[in-house]
C-alpha cells in the first residue's frame, strides 16, 4: 500500500489547502502524474506522485487545510491487489479497510527541525496550525518562553493572499539570516563577447525563437557548478548534502507582489534553446499560478537577476536549506583596462552568496572565476 | 489596419502581461512605466507578432521606447 502524503514544497511550508483531486478511486497513476492541486502561501501547485499505483482512497477533502506529511490518499502499488477488489481472492482475506494511520500529534518537518535547533520538545506543544499541527511559529513562541499551549481554534487562514505570501517569504528569509552564516563575493564580468554572440544569434531568428542573456547566464552557472558541488546542495541536520542534479531555482517576481523561486531541472544538460523555452514557460506558469510540486521542492541553488531593474549588484539571501545563491546585476558599459588601455566594455557584476558552513570564500571565488570564463565563450555554452 | 486599431491591440497585450495596468502615458518610457522585465518584453513582442503578423528585429528594439513609438512603428510596418 502506498501512502500519498502532502509533500513539503519549500522550507517555509507548514501546510497546504487541497483545491482539487485530479484522480479518483480506481484510477491508475504513473510516476510524475499530477494527482492534486494544493494551495500554498505562495502559489497553487500541481502535486505529482512519484510511484506507480492504483488509487484506493482519497482521504483529504477539497477545501481542507492539512499539515505537510499528512496522508492524503492511499494507493495500491503496482502488482498489489487492490484492497477493495473482491476479484478471485480465495483465503487470506485482506483487511477490508486499511488500518488507520496512527493518530499522532502532527508536527511539520520544519517545526520539528526548528525545535531540535532551539531545544524545544515539539511533542509537548499544542499546535496552532490546522488539526492542531505544531508550526514553526509555535516552536519560536515556546523558545521565547511563551510556551502557552494554546487550544488553537483552527486559526482562520489569511484571506489575503499577498499577506500569506509575505509571511512565507518572511519566514524563509528570517530563517536564512538566523541560521546561515553568509559570505558574499562579487566579480565584474566582461560581457562583450556574450553580447556580440547573442546579437548575431538573435539576428537570424524570429522573435519567438530569440534568446535572452538570462539564458546564457543560467547555463554558465550550471556548467560552472559541475566543478563546485559544494555550492549545489543542502545543509541538513548539521551536514552538507550534495544534490544529485543541478536544478536551478529561478527567482521570479510576481506582479501582485512577492516572489517565487521554482526550479528548472538539469540545467547543465539542456541546450540554450531548450533552456530559453523552459525559462519562458516557467516564468509564464509562475505568474499564472500553475507550477508543479517538483519545481517547488527541487531547487538545489537559486539564481536571481535584477539587472532589468537597473541595479549594479545583488547581495542575495540564500533560500534554506540551499547553500548558495548567484546574483546578476545589469549588463552596462563600464570602464575596463586591458593591455594598458582603458575603454568602456559591457560588463555585469556576478555575485555569490555562500553558506560558510558548506563552503569557503576560496571556493566561492574560484566558482565566480569559472563562471566568468564560461561567459567569455558563449558559443560553447 | 490603422494606428487606432494597433493602439488597442498594443494596450490589450500590455494589459494581459500587466493586468493591474490602468493608464499609459504615451510619450513616457514604457518599460519603466509598466515594469516590464526582459521576459515580459519578449512575451509582449511575441504577442504583437502573433496578433499583427509583424516581425520586429532585435535591432529595432531601441525604436520602441514609448507607446507612441511602438504604435507608429507598427503602423508603418503594417502600411
Amino acid at each position: 500500500m502506498i501512502e500519498f502524503k502532502l509533500p513539503s514544497l519549500g522550507a517555509d511550508m507548514d501546510e497546504g489547502k487541497l483545491i482539487e483531486w485530479k484522480v479518483k478511486p480506481g484510477d491508475a497513476v504513473k510516476r510524475g502524474d499530477v494527482v492534486a492541486v494544493v494551495e500554498t502561501p505562495k502559489a497553487a501547485v500541481d502535486v505529482e506522485i512519484w510511484q506507480d499505483g492504483v488509487v484506493q482512497e482519497l482521504i483529504t477533502k477539497p477545501g481542507e487545510t492539512i499539515p505537510v506529511e499528512t496522508v492524503m490518499a492511499r494507493l495500491a502499488a503496482a502488482g498489489e491487489a487492490p484492497a477493495a477488489a473482491p476479484a478471485a481472492a480465495p483465503a487470506a482475506a485482506p483487511a477490508p479497510t486499511p488500518a488507520p494511520a496512527p493518530s499522532r500529534h502532527p508536527v511539520s518537518p520544519a517545526a520539528r527541525k526548528h525545535g531540535r535547533e532551539l531545544g524545544v520538545d515539539v511533542e509537548t506543544l499544542a499546535g496552532s496550525g490546522p488539526h492542531g499541527a505544531v508550526t514553526v511559529e509555535d516552536v519560536e513562541k515556546a523558545a521565547k518562553g511563551g510556551a502557552k499551549p494554546a487550544p488553537a481554534p483552527a486559526a482562520a487562514p489569511p484571506s489575503d493572499k499577498a499577506l500569506a505570501m509575505r509571511k512565507a517569504i518572511a519566514a524563509a528569509m528570517s530563517r536564512s539570516k538566523r541560521e546561515i552564516p553568509h559570505y558574499y563575493l562579487s566579480q565584474l564580468v566582461p560581457m562583450q563577447r556574450a553580447q556580440d554572440w547573442l546579437t548575431t544569434y538573435n539576428e537570424k531568428r524570429p522573435v519567438t525563437e530569440r534568446l535572452l542573456m538570462g539564458a546564457l547566464q543560467l547555463k554558465a552557472v550550471a556548467r560552472a557548478l559541475k566543478d563546485f558541488p559544494d555550492l549545489n546542495g543542502f545543509w541538513k541536520d548539521d551536514a552538507f548534502e550534495p544534490a544529485q542534479g543541478i536544478h536551478i531555482g529561478i527567482a521570479i517576481s510576481l506582479r501582485q507582489g512577492g516572489l517565487i523561486a521554482p526550479a528548472i531541472h538539469d540545467v547543465a544538460e539542456r541546450s540554450l534553446d531548450e533552456l530559453m523555452k523552459a525559462l519562458a514557460d516557467l516564468v509564464r506558469r509562475a505568474r499564472a499560478g500553475s507550477l508543479r510540486s517538483s519545481e517547488m521542492s527541487d531547487p538545489t541553488i537559486t539564481v536571481t537577476n535584477l539587472g532589468d531593474q537597473g541595479v549594479d549588484e545583488v547581495f542575495a539571501i540564500i533560500f534554506p536549506p540551499q547553500v548558495a545563491i548567484v546574483g546578476f546585476g545589469r549588463v552596462a558599459p563600464r570602464p575596463w583596462a586591458e593591455d594598458g588601455m582603458i575603454g568602456a566594455v559591457p560588463a555585469v557584476v556576478a555575485s555569490l552568496g555562500g553558506d560558510h558552513r558548506a563552503s569557503d570564500g576560496h571556493r566561492g571565488a574560484r566558482f565566480l572565476a569559472a563562471l566568468a570564463a564560461l561567459l567569455q565563450e558563449p558559443e560553447n555554452l | 489596419m490603422d494606428a487606432e486599431e494597433i493602439r488597442k491591440i498594443v494596450l490589450a497585450e500590455l494589459k494581459r502581461i500587466a493586468p493591474e495596468l490602468e493608464d499609459v502615458a504615451p510619450a513616457k518610457p514604457l518599460r519603466d512605466q509598466v515594469d516590464l522585465d526582459s521576459m515580459d518584453w519578449l512575451n509582449f513582442l511575441v504577442a504583437l507578432n502573433e496578433r499583427l503578423r509583424i516581425e520586429i528585429p532585435e535591432a529595432d528594439y531601441r525604436k520602441l521606447g514609448t507607446l507612441e513609438q511602438i504604435v507608429d512603428y507598427l503602423a508603418n510596418k503594417s502600411a
